[in-house]
């Protein structure tokens, strides 16, 4: 069910490991199946499974571990606000209840229209820029104050 | 964020932000010179490893422990071996290392080709930070480079010598900042950390012997090695060699790194960091990362940042992670977002730490709702003392630790939210410490 561009990445990543090692490669595979998907559903956690020649359960185990898989439908835009003490004593929590205000959502919820989701977050490793958040795992936005928030959720479509 | 001040600066020389990071920049900065001479010298593996140990230079993860050492416990001889990287920074108020694959990712690739050399392995990978998508890119691209001028891969700069260096991506959890985790979570499983021993140098990725240090740690093995280790010794104090990075958060004017010998007064840290925010009054320092115990203003104002200092004060250096709290800070809910971080990313494997993480964020999240009950804060105290020293990894005591210290020098915070229900510190106050709602502060 991925596409020949996903299979090529992931081959890529298969390349890295030594070549009895290929389970090696789940978490990059299962990554690379989300960002074209938009989230993980059990068939691709399957087709992943397959393409690397190990169990099922074995890339369920995976994708369950980690905080980043969304094994649930998510919006055009995922929206993680760290709210941890370091950034918490500069304003993350402020930023998670000003967007939760602005969105009309809470934690772990979707914007009706689909295209915001709000998570809370843990330590992003970048808390001296703090509010910080980041945009469907991959882009990571700092300084995050009211403006700037209101600039990015317009940038967001 | 580029490295925001100095005190006889080492690994940040030369830094320029996303400007200088490339090979080029890297080697007119006097990059690849240590590797270089090694391979042209023919300097024996044994003698690397010498002089790292003789350096002083210990690991920048958290426990310090001496790096040349740790590269001594690798078996001898042939065979498969690996080096890893630990850049899955995650321990809450650190963030130096993001910077070191920001500014400078081929001292990294650098630290570990020459680690590879001396302990004989052909294959590393960096595993990197889930959140950190933008540089692992960065890291992969360096690896290009320096993999097209010869200095990864086969037979590296003509000498026969083989290294394969790769990155591997995290997905988000904490615990794969343990060592053991870290190498499940290369091999494609749950992150769930190995008993130990055996320890990575006998048993490690794939089951074969294993170095695994943190990323400021291989990013200073070239200076160490270009410099000496006596020059290197020179630097900071006994026991405590060399230059660190410090993530300075919170409460501070620049919050952001700072690279200053070991042995610097923590006042002098606050002060390049431009003191507390808004003149306020300094509370609080968690001084090594989240998980060390935080000491109060009149301790660490007298404190000088090394590994004994600190741990003799009753804390720890741990990752070089300041959190800076001041006197609008509410000690109890600063500890309950704690509690809760440790009870979110226990990998739930011991019950000690599974349960009892989960208690001690239920017991801290009611004291700071108001629905404290008498006998909590030796409740509390009672089940670090049952979660410490019983489990597998460390993130059980990593969790209890915060939670002793708090209580050690704040109870009677707790003590009072739990006879009147509320906050030693006004909301109003609280609120005025944060720089989100500019009218209010
Ligand atoms: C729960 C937990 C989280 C950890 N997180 C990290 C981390 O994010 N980065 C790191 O380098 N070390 C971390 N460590 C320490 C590593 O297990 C290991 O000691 C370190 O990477 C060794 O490198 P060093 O000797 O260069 O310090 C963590 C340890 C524990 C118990
Ligand atoms: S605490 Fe938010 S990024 Fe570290």
């Amino acid at each position: 069910m991925l596409t020949t561009e996903s299979i090529q990445k992931i081959d890529r990543e298969i390349a890295k490991y030594p070549a009895d090692q290929k389970q090696s490669a789940v978490m990059a595979a299962l990554a690379i199946a989300q960002e074209e998907l938009g989230w993980l559903p059990s068939e691709a956690i399957e087709s992943v499974a397959d393409y690397l020649g190990i169990p099922p359960m074995a890339a369920y185990e995976v994708a369950s571990f980690y905080n980043m898989y969304d094994l649930k439908p998510v919006g055009r835009h995922k929206l993680t606000v760290c709210t941890n003490l370091p950034c918490m004593l500069s304003g993350g929590v402020d930023a998670a209840e000003y967007l939760k205000k602005k969105l009309g959502i809470g934690f772990n919820e979707t914007t009706p229209d689909g295209r915001f989701t709000l998570k809370e977050g843990e330590c992003m490793g970048a808390c001296g820029d703090a509010p910080v958040m980041l945009v469907n795992n991959r882009h990571m936005c700092a300084s995050m104050l009211p403006e700037q928030i209101d600039k990015l959720l317009e940038e967001l479509k | 964020m580029a490295i925001l001040g100095t005190i006889n600066p080492l690994l940040t020389v030369g830094w320029n932000g996303d400007a200088g990071w490339r090979l080029q920049e890297y080697v007119q900065r006097g990059g690849y010179k240590a590797l270089r001479r090694i391979i042209e010298e023919k300097i024996p593996a044994a003698q690397v490893i010498d002089e790292v140990k003789k350096s002083g230079l210990r690991g920048r993860g958290g426990a310090g422990f001496p790096t040349g050492l740790k590269w001594s416990f690798m078996p001898k001889g042939e065979g498969e071996k690996y080096i890893v990287c630990n850049t899955d920074e995650g321990e809450p108020g650190t963030f130096k290392d993001r910077d070191i694959l920001r500014n400078n990712p081929h001292a990294v690739i650098e630290g570990m080709v020459i680690a590879g050399y001396a302990v004989g392995a052909a294959r590393g990978y960096n595993y990197i930070h889930g959140e950190i998508w933008d540089l692992y890119k960065r890291f992969e691209e360096a690896l290009d480079e320096a993999r097209a001028a010869g200095f990864v891969g086969k037979n590296i700069l003509g000498s026969g010598f083989d290294f394969e260096l790769n990155a591997h991506h995290g997905y988000g959890a904490y615990v794969c900042g343990e060592e053991s985790a870290l190498l499940e979570s290369i091999e494609g499983k749950k992150g769930q950390p190995r008993f130990k021993p055996p320890f990575p140098a006998a048993v490690g990725l794939y089951n074969k012997p294993t170095t695994i240090n943190n990323t400021e740690t291989f990013s200073a093995v070239p200076f160490v090695l270009n410099m000496g280790a006596d020059a290197y010794l020179a630097i900071g104090k006994q026991n405590n060699a060399g230059t660190k990075l410090f993530s300075v958060s919170g409460h501070v004017n620049r919050p952001g790194n700072y690279e200053i010998p070991l042995g610097t007064p923590f006042a002098a840290l606050l002060e390049l960091a431009g003191g507390v925010r808004g003149g306020r009054k300094l509370k609080a320092v968690i001084p090594g990362g989240s998980s060390a115990p935080v000491l109060p203003a009149e301790i660490i104002m007298d404190c000088t940042l090394d590994y004994d200092a600190i741990s003799k004060a009753g804390s720890m250096l741990g990752s070089g992670a300041v959190i800076v709290m001041d006197e609008t800070t509410c000690m109890v809910r600063a500890l309950e977002r704690l509690s809760y971080f440790y009870h979110e990313e226990s990998c739930g494997q011991c019950t000690p730490c599974r349960e009892g993480t989960r208690w001690l964020y239920e017991i801290v999240h009611r004291i700071e709702h108001g629905k404290g009950r008498p006998g909590d804060v030796d409740l509390l105290r009672g089940l670090t003392t049952n979660i410490m020293g019983r489990t597998i990894c460390a993130l059980g005591d990593a969790a209890s630790m915060p939670v002793q210290g708090f209580l050690k020098h704040y109870r009677d915070e707790f003590e009072y939210h739990i006879e009147h229900g509320k906050c030693l510190v006004p909301p109003e106050v609280q609120r005025a410490g944060s720089t989100f709602f500019k009218a209010t502060v």
